[in-house]
């Protein structure tokens, strides 16, 4: 089954490649799209749901230029394989908890995904590691192209793409880039980063972990505002900002290594050795830990692991991948055990990284 | 519902959770799903930290009857407008306000007036500027009929009158076999 194959690679967005990856993670654009022969979900029948995602795929794959898409009908799905597909980030957790006939489709490289029959009828995304906005649109303009020449999407003159909701009227487009803001954190500044950037319409928000718990350091800063700006502008509104953001980030983590730097190397050192040593750890523990470690490693400060082998471990102690990867369902006891044996194999003092490259 | 500009419009709102000044204007994206916040320095701390979307659905109603507070008249002028129904889904502003989600591409036409203020405020503008589809703005009318159409259908199946709902199909499949969806 093609859900156990994606546990044992790794996403895009978790690739730790392309620019200022040390603290971009990954750069994101969704498109809200509608059918113009259907109602908005909220008024569709269980016929029409089922409708629309059935001419969407049939549409879709009979052309030869997408049938590297898979579609998976998240309906049938398990629940341990939606909660595996909102990790990877693949489908949303609304998409993923909601009634009905659903579906995503999804690359071999998990950088597209199509979800039908979520808030809208189509949630177009493509995701890139790192920071690269201008060739995530690229991609992602053009899977809309090819998408609109197959199905009649709902569009009016003046406001332009017709969403079930106002705020995404326009262009439907959401532009995220997910950045990992430590030291920024460390050094109680990241509300006045916050502020700044609320300050010009765009929005923050913390990548959330298991339950409702943030996960270690990591924020989305995103666009606000989908009427009445181009896409590009949308673009350089998000992309503008991000490389002062970096810049936050890195004057921070410069103050900890020159001011504090006997502080960071404990905080460091003792993340690094927890997450070796434990004999259970919640997957709370487990992010703010490894945000420390992922820190650490951009700083010189631990020499024998690399970024993509810890943004592998975020994700593989991740609830539903734990209980993939172990082939089994656990509750949260057993996963804190199961987690710290993971982490443990990965990280063993004497092998260094080398025992995480599976 | 979303936060919108939050420079200009909010300036004096009150914190959601505690009433204080609200300078935090979060949209958050609980599973793509829009939902707005305004929080004072503290509680957007908290928020951040913890992640607290319980309140979702109160919230986006919440903000949705703020919003259309300036359009408010007359209580009977809401009630009016609460009980307008969109011809083509059949959705009432009404059910719109509390779900915050419209009902069809058409109530962008038949509610258009009403959800202009809401745009404004919203985005700061009432014109796209953006992509196009590619091969020109077809004609949707027919595309909207069919939602009207499917909706007639399932009544008049309902009221068990089957030489209307015959009727109906014949409607229903030539719009499908001429329209641009059928390429
Ligand atoms: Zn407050
Ligand atoms: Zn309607």
């Amino acid at each position: 089954m093609i859900l156990d194959e994606m546990a044992n690679r790794c996403g895009e967005w978790l690739k730790g490649c392309g620019p200022e990856s040390d603290i971009v993670m990954s750069s994101r654009i969704r498109l809200a799209r509608n059918l113009a022969d259907y109602p908005f979900i909220r008024r569709c029948t269980d016929i029409d749901r089922a409708n629309i995602e059935s001419t969407v795929r049939e549409r879709l794959t009979n052309k030869a230029e997408l049938k590297d898409l898979t579609f998976i009908d998240v309906a049938d799905l398990q629940t341990l394989d939606r909660q595996f597909l909102v990790e990877r980030q693949l489908i949303s957790r609304e998409h993923a908890n909601s009634d009905g006939a659903r579906a995503v489709a999804i690359d071999q490289q998990e950088r597209l995904s199509l979800m039908v029959n979520e808030e809208d009828h189509l949630r177009i995304q493509v995701m890139k590691s790192g920071l690269d906005l201008v060739g995530a649109w690229g991609q992602i303009n053009d899977l809309d192209d090819r998408i609109e020449s197959q199905l009649t999407y709902a569009f009016h003159p003046k406001l332009g793409y017709l969403t079930a909701c106002p705020t995404n009227v326009g262009t439907g487009m959401r532009v995220s880039v997910l950045v990992h803001l430590p030291a920024l954190v460390i050094t109680q500044q990241i509300e006045k980063v916050f502020r700044s950037l609320q300050k010009i319409n765009l929005v923050v928000r913390g990548l959330y972990g298991e339950g409702t718990q943030a996960m270690g350091d990591f924020y989305q800063v995103s666009n606000q505002i989908t009427l009445g700006k181009s896409e590009n502008d949308l673009i350089d509104q998000v992309g503008d900002v991000i490389p002062v953001v970096i810049d936050y980030e890195r004057k921070a983590r410069d103050f900890l290594i020159n001011e504090k730097q006997n502080d960071l190397f404990e905080q460091v050192s003792r993340a690094y050795g927890t997450l070796q040593n434990a004999q259970q750890i919640s997957s709370e523990e487990t992010m703010f830990l490894l945000s420390r470690v992922r820190m650490g490693i951009n700083l010189g400060l631990i020499g024998d692991l690399e970024i993509p082998e810890v943004n592998q471990l975020f994700i593989r102690t991740q609830p539903a991948h734990l209980q993939k990867l172990r082939d089994s369902e656990l509750d949260t006891d057993e996963r804190n055990v199961e987690r710290a044996n993971y982490l443990h194999s990965q990280l063993k003092l004497d092998g260094g990284a080398e025992a995480s490259n599976n | 519902m979303s936060a919108q500009d939050c420079g200009r419009l909010n300036k004096n709102m009150k914190c959601q959770k505690c009433q204080k000044q609200a300078t935090f204007h979060i949209t958050d994206l609980t599973g793509d799903d829009l939902l707005a916040l305004h929080l004072c320095p503290e509680c957007a701390k908290s928020y951040l930290e913890t992640g607290d979307s319980s309140e979702d659905a109160p919230v986006i109603s919440d903000v949705m009857s703020k919003q259309l507070k300036p359009l408010e008249q007359t209580a009977d002028d809401l009630r009016e407008l609460d009980a307008k129904e969109c011809p083509i889904c059949g959705i009432s502003f009404y059910e719109f306000r509390q779900g915050g989600r419209l009902g069809c591409p058409h109530d962008y036409v038949f509610f258009g007036e009403d959800l202009e203020p809401l745009l404004i405020n919203v985005h700061g503008d009432n014109q796209h500027v953006g992509k196009q589809p590619k091969r020109g703005i077809t004609d949707t009318e027919s595309q909207t009929e069919l939602i009207r159409l499917r909706r007639q259908m399932k009544e008049v199946v309902e009221q068990e009158d089957y030489e209307k709902a015959s009727q109906i199909r014949d409607q229903i499949r030539q719009i499908e076999g001429e329209g641009p969806a059928g390429e």
